[in-house]
């Protein structure tokens, strides 16, 4: 009788149209209008790399090499010497990004801070080459994020 | 006499050892590892640091150091207790208390004693909130920093100037906390083997100020190679990241160096980064600048030069650095060319080579350690066998050798008799009888630069024979070769062949057109601009470019001894290896391959061998002392008779710095700075200290 009844009259089919209608009336919407629009990210979100600097404009990084020896994907490359008031500095801070899995133990191995995975997630490019970041690049990413870099570490 | 040895327990386990022992060693000797800071096996012992700590049986109150505690029979130890692991970590506190929390600047970190320790016994919060101790720096020259609040008072840098260096320079000021470990009166560390320092500190306080912040632990390969700067051949340690060598350290080789090296050996790595060449040049005839060229265009220059060229009217050099493989492959290439005229001693010299003994350091350096009378005749240890003259320091200070000079008098680190300057001084002395057992000469090679070489050789030999230095079971006949290529350039017979000219004679020859071609391997030893005629084709093959390249017409570039697997035999008649670590830079390539290749150009017939390997074979082949490597065969003692006139001129020391003795430290700036803080090591000092 069941299976008859199935037959003749389409009932999942009702059920399914109302589903789909309850949430195209009745219920917010779950998508978001990217680029326009970007879901929430957290404070721990692994995204673009940047190294930072202390607020009178010292870098952080001390060049003392942790991150480039816990990198599990050797994506780092670091030179180092003595800057001109004999501080130990790096002269040369690479990173991969085409080797980076984001795993983020570059900045937990930082004692100082200084190497970070911030927010932002836009950063596709058209060639490797543009994902080879040097130094400078690092750094005008952390001068960029700094605000919400500086956020994220307050929250822990 | 029968042996005594003392049996007692550590850890469960008994063990013999000789009297004398301390616990530490014998603990060490079982395998046992026991933390210390201050001891070293080297130096003596001050037991200060309190990290040795042991529990001993009967003794409940309190542990005891175990580095000074000598083994009594039927002494019961405990290395692994509640006890003595909670007295170590109570050391460890105190210890880190004021030590500074700097691991991610220092230099040590990755290698420090303290760091891996404090793994095992620190804890990881302190109970010292007080404001930390910070100690002043210190200026101790160009190749020592400092960073002295790291500083944990081991002493092992005052032991080790003193005991070892014979430079006792460093001493410990004041009291309780406010200890520090300084000069006293501001100056340089003053001794050739300063940069041991940056090996025994045990924490970071003294560093390498070359390779200040350039490098990690971690990041290195490591090579283990052999040193080129002296005859010694020191054992070393060559580090390297990526095609550069970063830092160069000893390795533990009783027979030749123990566990340390002088300062050229490590610090003149730099200059093998600096003025090498890395392409081949061609001399411009018209402009008379050199010109890069390929090594095709080289070798067809060479080739079309040496077409018009007789083979007698061609001449071979072989420099202090090279290795065997090159001389015995220009060997080859030489006498297939029909050349007799090749010569491996740059500077000169003249002595007998017939039979090995006669130019062997044949008591071994190892044998100082027996000697008990030492005779230096026309050298300056300190500065041509700086690893040497430490040896004689430590006999002189432990066991009082005397000993005797005879020549120009030297600023060495122990007192000597001088005895004379002349030949005729040598004779006086041989009349005198020495009671020595075992006496021994040490003879340097500078003497043989005399016109009179050969008399004077067989003279030294006379000598020898009367002073009771050549016995049945002692050879005490010491020659102290300088280069590092020489014994084995006179073992391979890289010497004048058949009617060939010897080293005054090419050099004359390139004046007056005897000589119309000269390949220069690796010769800079001398200044070839003004002393090789100006008509003659030159040829240098060579790393750096130093004297040779400047003058020759075409330059071949090669490898420096880190970049290539080359023998070399030492003084003592040793054959060691050394290895590569790096590439060669650019178009360079190893000695014997260039001149393998060059032979396809000159010889109807290449040279037969085309690896590496089938050149050794073949070298061993001719030579047997190269099938027992690392190891010494004895040679034996012929008396060498010359009735040449002896001249009654004194014994001189030709001036070089030894900071600049070579390319490779006239290439390095550290090696610079130190010719200019320290002068030369040896020589009447001229004081330029740090304000």
């Amino acid at each position: 009788m069941d299976k008859i009844v199935r037959i003749f009259f389409p009932t999942e089919l009702l059920k399914g149209f109302s589903l789909t209608l309850k949430y195209f009336l009745f219920k917010p919407r779950v998508t978001i209008n990217y680029p326009y629009e970007k879901g929430p990210v957290s404070h721990r979100f692994r995204g673009e790399h940047a190294l930072r600097r202390y607020p009178n404009g010292e870098e952080r990084c001390i060049a003392c090499k942790l991150c480039e020896a816990i990198c599990p994907a050797q994506a780092i490359t670091i030179e180092a010497e003595p800057d001109k008031v004999g501080a130990r500095r790096t002269t040369r801070y690479d990173i991969d990004m085409t080797k980076c899995i984001f795993c983020g133990l570059c900045q937990e191995a930082c004692p100082v801070d200084a190497i970070v995975e911030g927010a932002n997630f836009e950063f596709a490019k058209e060639t490797r080459e543009e994902l080879f970041y040097n130094k400078q690049k690092l750094l005008e990413n952390g001068d960029k994020w700094e605000a919400q870099l500086a956020a994220n570490m307050e929250q822990g | 006499m029968p042996e005594i040895t003392i049996k007692l327990t550590i850890d469960d386990m008994e063990i013999e050892v000789d009297p004398g022992t301390s616990v530490l060693q014998a603990a060490e000797q079982m395998g046992i590892e026991i933390p210390r800071f201050c001891y070293h096996d080297k130096l003596s012992v001050s037991g200060n640091c309190r990290m040795c700590l042991v529990e001993l049986e009967g003794h409940p109150a309190e542990p005891v150091a175990s580095c000074c505690l000598a083994c009594e029979e039927g002494m019961v130890v405990k290395t692994n207790t509640e006890m003595v692991n909670k007295e170590r970590r109570g050391v460890m506190e105190l210890m880190l208390a004021n030590h500074p929390l700097d691991c991610p600047i220092c230099d040590q970190a990755g290698e420090c004693d303290l760091q891996d320790q404090a793994f095992a016994y620190g804890s990881d919060r302190t109970r010292f909130h007080e404001n930390k101790l910070a100690v002043p720096e210190k200026n101790f020259g160009p190749l020592i920093g400092t960073a002295m609040t790291r500083c944990i008072n081991c002493t092992r840098c005052i032991r080790f100037l003193g005991e070892i260096a014979g430079a006792p320079a460093l001493g410990q000021i004041n009291r309780g906390e406010d200890t520090e470990i300084g000069t006293y009166v501001y100056q340089n560390i003053k001794s050739e083997l300063s940069g041991n320092l940056i090996d025994i500190c045990p924490v970071g306080a003294l560093t390498s100020k070359p390779y200040k912040f350039r490098a990690r632990k971690w990041e290195f390969k490591r090579t283990e190679s052999i040193d080129i700067h002296d005859a010694l051949g020191c054992n070393i340690r060559i580090d390297s990241r990526g095609r550069e060598v970063m830092r160069i350290l000893p390795r533990l080789n009783e027979d030749i160096n123990e566990s340390w090296i002088d300062d050229r050996v490590r610090f003149s790595c730099d200059g093998l980064k600096y003025l090498r060449l890395d392409r081949p040049y061609i001399r411009n005839e018209s402009s008379g600048k050199l010109k890069e060229a390929s090594w095709e265009e080289a070798f067809n220059v060479i080739t079309a030069k040496l077409k018009d060229v007789k083979a007698s009217e061609i001449a071979a050099l072989a420099g202090n650095m090279v290795d065997i493989e090159a001389m015995s492959a220009m060997k080859d290439l030489m006498l297939a060319l029909g050349c007799p005229n090749i010569d491996c001693r740059t500077d000169g010299s003249q002595m007998n080579t017939a039979d090995r003994a006669s130019y062997l350091f044949n008591s071994t350096i190892a044998g100082i350690d027996k000697t008990d009378a030492i005779v230096l005749i026309g050298t300056n240890p300190r500065r041509d066998a700086t690893m040497l003259n430490a040896r004689i320091f430590r006999n002189w200070r432990e066991r009082g050798v005397p000993v005797y000079l005879i020549g120009q008098p030297a600023n060495l680190t122990y007192p000597y008799e001088h005895i004379g300057t002349s030949p005729k001084d040598i004779e006086d002395f041989a009349k005198k009888k020495l009671k020595a057992k075992k006496p021994m000469m040490i003879i340097g090679a500078d003497i043989f630069l005399r016109e009179d070489a050969l008399a004077i050789h067989a003279l030294l030999h006379r000598t020898a024979e009367k002073l009771g230095v050549v016995k049945d079971d002692w050879n005490g006949f010491n020659i102290l070769h300088k280069a590092a290529s020489r014994v084995g350039g006179l073992d391979i017979g890289f010497l004048p062949q058949k009617d060939g000219k010897s080293f005054n004679e090419i050099i004359a020859g390139t004046k007056d057109g005897g000589i119309k071609a000269l390949f220069l391997l690796g010769a800079d030893e001398f200044n070839a601009r003004v002393n090789i005629g100006w008509q003659t084709f030159v040829i240098y093959q060579g790393h750096h470019g130093d004297y040779g390249a400047k003058r020759a017409d075409v330059v071949l570039p090669s490898a420096a001894y880190t970049e290539k697997n080359g023998w070399y035999v030492n003084t003592e008649g040793r054959p060691q290896i050394a290895r590569k670590a790096v590439s060669p830079p650019g178009q360079a390539r190893e000695d014997w391959a260039i001149i393998r290749a060059l032979s396809e150009y000159l010889l109807s017939a290449p040279l037969p061998y085309n690896t590496l390997g089938e050149l050794r074979s073949r070298i061993k082949k001719e030579w047997p002392i190269f099938k027992n490597m690392f190891l010494i065969t004895p040679a034996k003692w012929s008396l060498y008779k010359n009735k040449g006139k002896i001249l009654e001129d004194d014994f001189v020391l030709p001036s070089h710095n030894y900071y600049l003795n070579d390319a490779i430290c006239r290439a390095s700036p550290t090696m610079g700075e130190c010719a200019k803080s320290f002068g030369d090591a040896g020589i009447e000092q001229k004081e330029k200290d740090a304000a």
